[in-house]
């Protein structure tokens, strides 16, 4: 056990690239559907609850130790819109680039091998946390916590909000991120046994609508 | 009339199984010649099963709710089965309107679809209604051997005229040739967290989808396209999925709207 291991992979300071995407915060901001902190709670209320859950599960499921290459797939049949399909990839490379580095580890380097153009964020996490040594909980505490920190963090910049007030929407958050990450550490277990599609697949259309609006606008600060 | 409606508090009598009605309907197609024929149409509890008007080499059935449902501790099931060059289309009568019944346990709704080598399936049921104070779980499962293609077209609709939905659960799980190919579930009414917020739905209340699997599609995948760019009437994209097949999806204020949306970006005959 190697709890100080999940503050180092959690951390937004990790080089994962994370920083660039705004979890659909940004579309939500220019659509009017995100304009102050309440909104802004009750975006993350939402993607947290599905976008969240379903990585939560099967970064957990990784980190069980399942075969990285089903969960691919399940997370492929999870992430119906292609420009999330194409952002969990980006991602999922540069965050195995980094974990690489941090925690060299066999099944890190066989996944790279198998999926050279990068592997789906959510699994790549998942598996980084094995090779450092955490749990499927801790993989789950820190896919829930990824889900809305990007989000918030965007739209701080987008609207101005003020940090501290943006940093409370997270607090008072954490109780359903406990919540989310112990229901997906538990659908994680029985993978094993019932195969991925024990895993939670939680959808929210607002999300994958508004992915591919991001994806054709010119003007955006935001990668996703 | 008073205004003082309080249901009283004494409590019910103990039963010792949930109230609620058993039922499965059971339809399987097969190919016979240059037609589909259909050896097994049967229902029970409030299904009727008709057979309507041929179309061509396709076979089709209609399915009547003859009873209001379904109800709280209700458990329906539909299996449709297209074996080896089958074609067929199944729809139903009516909208099916989830309600309380007399019980506040959940309904069941599954639907299982199987398609075998060269069998093409319609599945066009009108849409599902989440009343007010209803409890439902809907789940639909879909297997399809590798040459099978399917339509399906599913609406939904949170709460009728002027109220608020039900709790409302659906599952839609796709496995193609034994893979998974797509995967949905989504929580919606009261006590689902953050389904009516800016993520979700926002203050859409009716939800579409139409997924076709074709093969064909293996070679020609279409590109992503949006439709409805005003949100007043709703929105909906078109999305290739990871295998040979798409995905629409809308959102609108209402079923009208929410037709129009799904035939501006698929029209179904």
């Amino acid at each position: 056990m190697n709890r100080a291991a999940l503050l180092v992979l959690a951390d937004g300071r990790f080089p994962a690239g994370g920083h660039a995407h705004s979890g659909g915060a940004e579309e939500a901001v220019t659509a009017g559907r995100v304009r102050d902190v309440a909104s802004l709670e009750a975006f993350c209320r939402g993607r947290l609850h599905t976008a969240g859950l379903v990585a939560a599960g099967l970064a957990a499921a990784a980190a069980a130790g399942y075969d990285p290459l089903l969960l691919e797939e399940a997370a492929d049949a999870r992430t119906a819109a292609p420009a999330l399909r194409y952002t969990s990839r980006r991602l999922g490379r540069q965050l195995l680039r980094a974990a690489r580095a941090a925690w060299p580890c066999a099944a890190l380097d066989a996944l790279a091998t198998a999926r050279p153009r990068g592997a789906h964020q959510p699994v790549v996490l998942g598996l980084a946390a094995r090779c450092a040594g955490l749990t499927p909980l801790d993989a789950a505490h820190a896919a829930t916590y990824e889900s809305i920190g990007g989000p918030v963090t965007a739209a701080v910049r987008l609207l101005r909000l003020d940090p501290f007030d943006a940093t409370a929407v997270l607090a008072r958050l954490a109780p359903d991120m406990d919540h989310v990450a112990a229901e997906a550490a538990d659908a994680a277990q029985r993978v094993q046994a019932d195969g991925p599609a024990a895993l939670p697949a939680a959808s929210a259309p607002l999300l994958d609508i508004t992915a591919e609006q991001h994806a054709v606008r010119g003007a955006r600060l935001f990668a996703s | 009339m008073t205004l003082a409606a309080v249901p009283p508090s004494s409590p019910l009598p103990t039963v010792p199984t949930v109230p609620g009605v058993r039922a499965t309907a059971r339809i399987r197609a097969i190919r016979a010649g240059d037609t589909t024929v259909l050896p097994t149409l049967v229902g029970d509890g409030p299904f009727d099963l008709r057979r309507a008007r041929p179309h061509g080499s396709q076979a089709r059935v209609c399915i009547l709710a003859a009873m209001s449902a379904p109800l709280g501790g209700d458990r329906l099931r539909i299996d449709a089965t297209a074996k080896h060059g089958a074609d067929l289309h199944i729809t139903t009568a009516a909208a099916t309107i989830a309600l309380r019944g007399p019980t506040t346990a959940h309904a069941t709704y599954d639907v299982h679809l199987r398609l075998a080598e060269h069998a093409r399936l319609h599945w066009l049921p009108h849409p599902l209604i989440s009343a007010a104070r209803s409890n439902l779980r809907q789940s639909c499962t879909i297997d399809l051997a590798a040459t099978a293609r399917l339509v399906l077209r599913e609406e939904t609709v949170l709460g009728r005229a002027g109220e608020g939905p039900g709790r409302l659960s659906t599952r839609l799980t796709v496995r193609r040739d034994g893979r998974p190919l797509l995967e949905q579930q989504a929580t919606f009414g009261p006590g689902a967290p953050g389904w009516d917020g800016p993520a979700v739905l926002a203050d859409h209340r009716a939800i579409g989808q139409i997924l076709i699997v074709d093969p064909t599609l293996e070679h020609r995948p279409p590109h992503a396209r949006l439709l409805g760019d005003d949100p007043a009437t709703g929105q909906a994209v078109l999305t290739p999925l990871a295998g040979p097949a798409l995905l629409i999806t809308a959102l609108a204020p209402d079923t009208l709207r929410l037709r129009r949306l799904l035939d501006a970006a698929h029209p179904i005959g």
